[in-house]
Parts: structure tokens; C-alpha cells; sequence
């Protein structure tokens, strides 16, 4: 049932990786993603690839539990696979009816898959190492500048925590609403899908009920308490760079580095 | 009406390194014409308890008959018995979405596949039940106060005639006058239309007011079972477990103390107030 999803995907474990500041996981998720648009060699993936294995071995978060964000792209991969496979001009190697796959067809594949996969796993290396609340804070400052042009900066940070720290509890609401209505016999799996549509009506509507009933309790806590918006707000933990943070700073560059001398000088 | 459970167990996210015992070997017989009161610190698993009673929650060990039949069978119609087993969650009032109170305590009934003239009838006679008036057949639910939200969702579980009707804390949340026209909604049908009560509290005086057998759960364990006035005896364990006596067993004790002697603790004000005036009548004549 829905209790099954997860999201926000967080990974519990003490790792160095855990304890990095969020602007620096931002920052260089960020710059780890750009790098991979930046060369066509097969030694520059390998590269990427072992900075990866690199950062999700300090993480210790399970490599099986860091592919299962693959999951929902699987198809999408698949497509893009089969599309750059037969839809790429050059030397044929291969001829079934009107298609062909060709030699750049492959390496092109292989490129495209490659980016995508590590460009998945690279941003939730960050989301599962990162706390939703870390993640929003860090966004928060990192974005703070933009506040020079009346961005709402703070606001937007604001709701994307208050979102993210609803989804377990509609998950859950959900989960108590659909148990008792089937416990009233309602049917929640079977007839075709207009069936379905209207057999959902039992479960949305308390469910919006609830979930405005909610938003209006957390706006009458946050006002009992006094909250004003951002202005002149200061956090309980304020972010700062630890020795670690520095390092890892360091090490992003380093990669950087690498990653320049390899498909520079190598044949590949 | 029979159901029993035989060595139940019940594990959370089983598989996961989240995974969490919520039953642990209960084994249980309810019969006929029972009324039983469950109690339990929050997350001793009464709630889950109730669950597996019609289905909702599949047990990861043991079985659970109703009527003698295994329920977990692949031919029994879990919907059926859904219906036989009478659930009403906590907070029930928080399901209810029709736009009349009439439909919403329709559509369980309905859900079962009664002639849609019995829906309508089961629906009226449930209603009547839980004495909500004509005059608000037709409102929406939303518009109800707490008190009577609560009894037009038991009506909406009443209506599809049940054999045993179980409430995870039907009370919560009411006030006084609320919780009295619940628990006396429940002593009505128990004795007027000789249904069998399970439900879960966290108010002793009520239970000891109202229920024939009271059990108590404890890390997912049954650990008592029996009429209260047996069950409420055992003050210091249940003091153990983070439970408490109603007040009229802690009264005896005090009493006790002071010289008087009981040869079972009254647990209802009406018993310990007999017990009282008998005591100080007899001491009156013998002076």
C-alpha cells in the first residue's frame, strides 16, 4: 500500500558525507552534474564514475539502496538508449530491415546512458545523505543574495520545508482514511479506471478536509508564535563551514583537476 | 458470533532494518454477547489488535478464525466479514465525506451489496440507534458537532450489521457530555440489541463501568484477562506497565489501610458506594 513510498529518501548513518554543510552538498552536486556535460571521453566517465564510488563509499549509504533512484527513470533510459542506438548517422555495423545501428550509435548510447545514470545517482547521493530541513536551509542561503531583488527567498524556503514535513503525515492521514473506509467495505483496487476514479472520492475529500484543517492549525502555531516571515530571523543551528567542509571543498577540486588531466591526456 | 485468535504475531516493515514487533503471540477467544474493553499504554499494539480482527492487517504469525473459519482462506470474502466485524477507527468522524449524514451512513451498507431498500432502512435504524433526530438526516456532516460526528460515523459501521462492533477509543477527544452519550450508546446496544462490544480506552472508571472483561496488552502481549473487578486487583502491576486503577479500587486501597476490609475491591462508584453505606450502616447499629 502507500505506506510503501518513501520520500525525501533520506538514508540514516554517520558519515562524513552526513555531516557536510548543505551548501557544500548543493554546491557540489551541482558542479558534479555540470562536469558531466563538459567531455566525450570513455576515460572521463571513468573518472566520474569513481568519484562517485568515491563520495558513496564515505557516505556509507548500500549501493543497492542508492540505484533504487533509478528506478522511476528506468523506461526513460531506456528509450533514450534505443533512440541514440538506431538514430545516429555514421558507419554501419548492422542492418535489421530499415534500421541501423551504427559504430557512433553505440558510443553514443553508452555516453548518454552513462551521463543520465550518474546524473540521477549524483543528486541523490545529496538528497539521501541530506535531511529535507538541511536541504531547505541550505537552498535558503545559498539563494539569500537573490533577496536584493525582493525575492522571497525565505518564503519559498519556508513552504518547501512546511511541503516536504506534511508528505509522511498526508502519507500516513491516507493510510488511516483508506483503512477505514474499507473497514465501511469500500474497494479501492478493482473496476476499470473511471470505477477506480469514483471509488476515490471516500478517501480524497476527508483527506483535503484534514489537510486544510491542518494547514490552518500550523498558521495559527506559527502566529501564536509570533512568526513574521524572515525578516530579522536568525536559525537555532546557523550553518558554518566546519574543517570538513573545507576539505571537501579541496576535494571537489581535486576531482576537477583529475577529471581535466584524464581527457586531456588520455587516448580515450 | 465466534472469533479467535490463535498465536497471533504482528511485525511492522518486516524485512527492512525498521522492523518492529507490534504483536507478540496473543492468543484470544471472543464470543458471543461479550463486552470487552482493551487496555494499553500507546503503542502496546491495540490498535493494530483490531486490525487483524476484521482482516485489515494480514497477522505475520498465527491465525485468526471468525466463526470458525480461517479468515486468511482465499475464498473467505474479507469484505463480508469487514462487514460482520464492525470497525470504527479513531476519530471516525474524520472519514466521513457525503454531503448528507443519510448518504454517508448509506455507504457502508451499501458497500455491501444489500437490496438498496435495506441500505436505506439500516441506515434509518442505525441512526435511530446512536439517537441522532430526523432533523439533521439531511445536513451535511461537517456541520455537526463533535459529539454527534462521532455517533453518525458508529451509525455509518452500525448500519452494515455488524455482529461484533470494535471501537479503537471511541471516546477520545469528547467532552463529558460526549464520552457519557457514547459509552451509554454502547451499554444500549449491548444490552437492547445484544451485540458484542469490544473497544479500546484509556479512561479506567469507564471500563470498570461498563465492560464485562477487561484485557490488558502490553509490548504486544496480553498480559491480563478477566472481569475487572479481578483484573483491577492487580494495581501494582498495572502501575508497572504504566496503567493506573480507577479510582474507586485506589479509594478500597486507602480504605484498607484504615482497618477496612473488602473480600473483592469494588471497581464501579455504584459498588463502592453500596459497599460504603453498608459499612457505615452496620456501624451505626452496632452502637
Amino acid at each position: 500500500m502507500i505506506r510503501d513510498i518513501t520520500i525525501g529518501q533520506y538514508y540514516t548513518a554517520e558519515s562524513v558525507i552526513h555531516r557536510l554543510d548543505p551548501r557544500i552538498k548543493i554546491v557540489g552536486t551541482l558542479i558534479y552534474m555540470i562536469s558531466l556535460f563538459l567531455f566525450h571521453k570513455m576515460s572521463g566517465y571513468a573518472a566520474a564514475i569513481l568519484f562517485f564510488l568515491f563520495v558513496l563509499f564515505l557516505s556509507r549509504v548500500p549501493f543497492s539502496f542508492s540505484v533504487r533512484g533509478l528506478r522511476p527513470i528506468f523506461l526513460m533510459l531506456i528509450f533514450t538508449a534505443f533512440l541514440n542506438l538506431f538514430w545516429t548517422e555514421g558507419e554501419v555495423l548492422l542492418r535489421i530491415g530499415a534500421l541501423e545501428i551504427t559504430k557512433e550509435g553505440i558510443w553514443k548510447m553508452a555516453y548518454i546512458s552513462l551521463r543520465l545514470i550518474l546524473l540521477i545517482l549524483g543528486a541523490s547521493i545529496m538528497t539521501l545523505t541530506t535531511t529535507p530541513n538541511d536541504l531547505t536551509a541550505g537552498m535558503e542561503r545559498l539563494l539569500s543574495p537573490l533577496k536584493i531583488f525582493h525575492a522571497p527567498v525565505h518564503e519559498i524556503a519556508m513552504m518547501m520545508s512546511i511541503a516536504l514535513r506534511f508528505i509522511p503525515i498526508l502519507i500516513e492521514e491516507t493510510n488511516r482514511i483508506m483503512k477505514a473506509q474499507m473497514a465501511r467495505g469500500a474497494d479501492f483496487e478493482s473496476g476499470n479506471i473511471l470505477r477506480k476514479l469514483k471509488n476515490m472520492l471516500p478517501l480524497v475529500l476527508p483527506l483535503f478536509v484534514s489537510a486544510l484543517r491542518r494547514a490552518n492549525d500550523l498558521a495559527q502555531a506559527m502566529d501564536a508564535r509570533c512568526y513574521h516571515g524572515g525578516k530579522g530571523r536568525t536559525r537555532m543551528y546557523p550553518l558554518y563551514f566546519k574543517g570538513i567542509d573545507i576539505v571537501a571543498c579541496f576535494i571537489c577540486m581535486l576531482y576537477l583537476a583529475a577529471l581535466y588531466l584524464t581527457v586531456r591526456f588520455l587516448p580515450i | 458470533m465466534s472469533l479467535i485468535l490463535d498465536h497471533v504475531g504482528y511485525i511492522y516493515g518486516k524485512g527492512t532494518n525498521e522492523e518492529k514487533r507490534a504483536l507478540d503471540d496473543v492468543s484470544l477467544e471472543i464470543k458471543e454477547h461479550e463486552f470487552i474493553a482493551l487496555i494499553g499504554r500507546t503503542g502496546s499494539g491495540k490498535s493494530t489488535l483490531v486490525q487483524i480482527f476484521n482482516g485489515l492487517e494480514q497477522p505475520s504469525e498465527g491465525t485468526v478464525y471468525f466463526n470458525g473459519r480461517d479468515i486468511s482462506d482465499k475464498d473467505f470474502n474479507k469484505r463480508e466479514l469487514r462487514g460482520k466485524v464492525g470497525l470504527v477507527f479513531q476519530y471516525p468522524e474524520h472519514q466521513l465525506f457525503e454531503e448528507t449524514v443519510i448518504k454517508d451512513v448509506q455507504f457502508g451498507p451499501g458497500n455491501m451489496g444489500f437490496r438498496p431498500l435495506d441500505v436505506e432502512m439500516y441506515a434509518f435504524q442505525a441512526l435511530k440507534d446512536v439517537g441522532i433526530g430526523d432533523e439533521l438526516l439531511d445536513v451535511s456532516p461537517l456541520v455537526l458537532s463533535g459529539g454527534q460526528k462521532r455517533r453518525v460515523a458508529i451509525a455509518g459501521v452500525l448500519a452494515m450489521q455488524p455482529e461484533i462492533l470494535v471501537l479503537d477509543e471511541p471516546m477520545a477527544g469528547l467532552d463529558p457530555v460526549g464520552r457519557r452519550e457514547i459509552l451509554a450508546l454502547l451499554q444500549k446496544l449491548y444490552r437492547e440489541k445484544g451485540m458484542t462490544i469490544f473497544f479500546i480506552s484509556h479512561n479506567m472508571e469507564e471500563v470498570a463501568e461498563v465492560a464485562g472483561r477487561v484485557l490488558v496488552m502490553d509490548k504486544g502481549k496480553i498480559v491480563l484477562d478477566g472481569p475487572p473487578a479481578k483484573v483491577f486487583q492487580y494495581q501494582k502491576e498495572l502501575e508497572q506497565i504504566g496503567l493506573g486503577v480507577p479510582q474507586t479500587v485506589t479509594l478500597a486501597g486507602h480504605l484498607e489501610e484504615r482497618g477496612w476490609s473488602f473480600s473483592e475491591k469494588p471497581v464501579t462508584v455504584h459498588e463502592m458506594a453500596a459497599e460504603i453505606l453498608e459499612k457505615w450502616n452496620g456501624g451505626k447499629n452496632d452502637s
